[in-house]
């Protein structure tokens, strides 16, 4: 790694909604390239927000971001990135291959032209067979699949995942998981994961970053050291334990210091 | 495809090499469809009929339903003559209800404004009865089908209207960040997005202003009184309530309410072909 300038930089960054409310307060970050990092927290700390603000889909309120040198949501190729919403989000009126096709085609990309590049996407989370069936026919854990073949559509260097899989089941979500990782190691991708799940983070990132509500700020930023590939087999070992262990205290300690706050 | 078993419902079933059960009762329930309304109206007749004749009802009254078939078929010049003029007021209408309900949903829909400047106007159409303003209109409109088609379209056009602004704003709200996160442009937001979530809404529209186009047409042409050649249905039943011709009033009334029928099966009709693959209104389930 020659590149050491961050692919994201936030420097005092503030969110106050019309509200009066503080989402994020003071969040100062660097995420480099190819760093897979959670932003995890218990709701209303402002992870969502945070993401949001980065993708540009919020404005900032306060202080500066900027991704790959330009300022969030501005110039650049906004194709870089990819955005997977906390439910699956498609467009129940579509068939799964247009639903994939959508981004591309929002770039006037005509469908033959994006016939390889969907079903690419398609084929990447296994759902190759699937491109005629329509959302309603597919199961959550398979849905959510689409809307991760739809982030990946574009070919984005960086992937921002909104608690994508709280909604889905143990098995399904471990499943999801690692085919994140086998997409994030085989694409050289960066993610950016918000989760309120200790076990999830520990899972797929190697640098935890821990939120408190009330206002929404960082409180930890936690570098893990496990290395990767991971599979079923890391969630046995003593550094999963170890890290889930971490992670956990820190946590605790935002919502004790919450629960003061009251 | 052994795999498509553990997918239920999805384009790659097996084909079936025997009768699958399933089949069969899908087949049995489309048939009790239509022959269940069928039995029950062939039924309801036959009562009216024996009723009639057993209690020597005076033709004047109440006419046997054979007697209106054969006022029907008599009469059927003039009385077919009307009918399509009250269909081509009802259809004229409905027409002009989607167009204008459409553009002014969809300017209402892009702006809040001129929303809240002109909603009121809107909604004073619709409250007020139409057989209370269609008087004045006949007096201000010098031709009278164009009078009549102003009155049966004031009826129309409210439920299309209302129901385009609401479906233009029911969009996902993660879908509508998802088109600006791709920096769609307005046009594609409008065709990709606003105008499918829409669709349920309009098309819901359309089943309840194609009944009120016809009864707007109906009602118009009561208080225009109208006689004479180019007349539709409602001039025909008025005619015989004059003249105390009670089987042809009912023959008139007979087409009347088939009419309504017919653009209630062709509005639902649209509607399952539009939203059947996906809207959930239009999906049959099993249980």
């Amino acid at each position: 790694m020659t590149d050491t300038s961050p692919l994201i930089q936030m420097s005092g960054v503030e969110k106050q909604f019309a509200n009066g409310t503080v989402a994020v307060r003071d969040m100062s970050l660097s995420i480099q390239k190819g760093e897979f990092v959670s932003f995890l927290g218990p709701s209303g700390c402002g992870k969502s927000t945070a993401l949001k603000m980065v993708s540009g889909l919020l404005s900032v309120s306060r202080g500066k971001i900027s991704v790959n040198g330009h300022a969030a949501g501005e110039g650049g190729d906004r194709n870089d990135i990819g955005f997977v919403f906390q439910e699956a989000t498609l467009m129940p009126w579509a068939t799964v291959f247009e639903n994939v096709y959508l981004p591309l085609k929002l770039h006037g990309m005509s469908k033959a032209g994006a016939r390889p590049r969907v079903e690419e996407a398609l084929a990447m989370v296994g759902l190759a067979k699937f491109a005629k069936a329509y959302p309603r026919e597919l199961s959550g854990g398979m849905k959510m699949r689409v809307s991760i073949a739809r982030a990946m559509a574009t070919k984005p260097k960086l992937l921002l995942m909104d608690e994508p899989f709280a909604a889905l089941d143990e098995m399904t979500r471990a499943k999801l998981n690692d085919d994140v990782l086998a997409l994030w190691e085989e694409h050289k991708l960066t993610v950016i994961f918000v989760t309120h799940s200790v076990f999830e983070s520990v899972y797929l990132s190697n640098r935890v970053v821990v939120m408190a509500a009330r206002p929404g700020r960082v409180v930890h930023d936690i570098p893990l050291p496990g290395g990767y590939p991971r599979t079923a087999a890391y969630r046995l070992t003593a550094e999963y334990a170890e890290a889930c262990r971490l992670v956990s205290n820190a946590l605790e300690g935002t919502l004790d210091h919450a629960h003061l706050n009251h | 495809m052994p795999t498509s078993i553990t997918e239920p419902g999805l384009p790659a079933a097996a084909a079936p090499t025997e009768i699958d059960p399933r089949i069969l009762r899908e087949n049995r329930e489309r048939r009790m469809r239509i022959l269940l309304p069928i039995g029950a109206i062939t039924l309801a007749l036959a009562l009216w009929e024996f009723l009639v004749w057993f209690y020597q009802v005076p033709h004047y009254l109440i006419p046997a339903p054979s007697l209106i078939a054969k006022t029907l078929v008599q009469d059927w010049a003039s009385l077919a003559q009307s009918a399509a003029f009250t269909v081509k007021l009802t259809l004229l209408s409905l027409g002009l209800a989607i167009i204008g309900g459409v553009a002014l949903g969809m300017i209402f829909a892009l702006s809040k404004p001129v929303e809240m400047a002109l909603f009121p106007f809107a909604v004073i159409l619709q409250v007020t009865p139409v057989i209370a303003i269609a008087p004045l209109i006949l007096i201000y409109v010098s031709n009278t089908f164009v009078a009549l088609l102003i009155c049966a379209w004031i009826v129309a056009f409210f439920p299309i209207l209302s129901n385009t602004v609401i479906g233009l704003r029911s969009a996902d709200h993660n879908l509508r960040d998802m088109f600006r996160l791709y920096q769609a442009t307005p046009w594609q937001r409008l065709r990709y997005l606003l105008i499918p979530s829409a669709l349920p809404y309009f098309m819901a529209a359309l089943k309840i202003a194609g009944g009120l186009a016809l009864i707007g047409a109906v009602v118009a042409e009561f208080v225009a009184g109208t006689a004479g050649q180019n007349t539709g249905l409602a001039s025909r039943i008025l005619e015989s309530s004059f003249r105390n011709e009670i089987p042809r009033m009912f023959a008139a009334l007979f087409l009347v309410s088939l009419l309504g029928v017919v653009i209630f099966l062709i509005t639902s009709w649209l509607s399952r072909l539009v939203l059947g693959h996906w809207h959930e209104s239009e999906i049959k389930r099993e249980h």
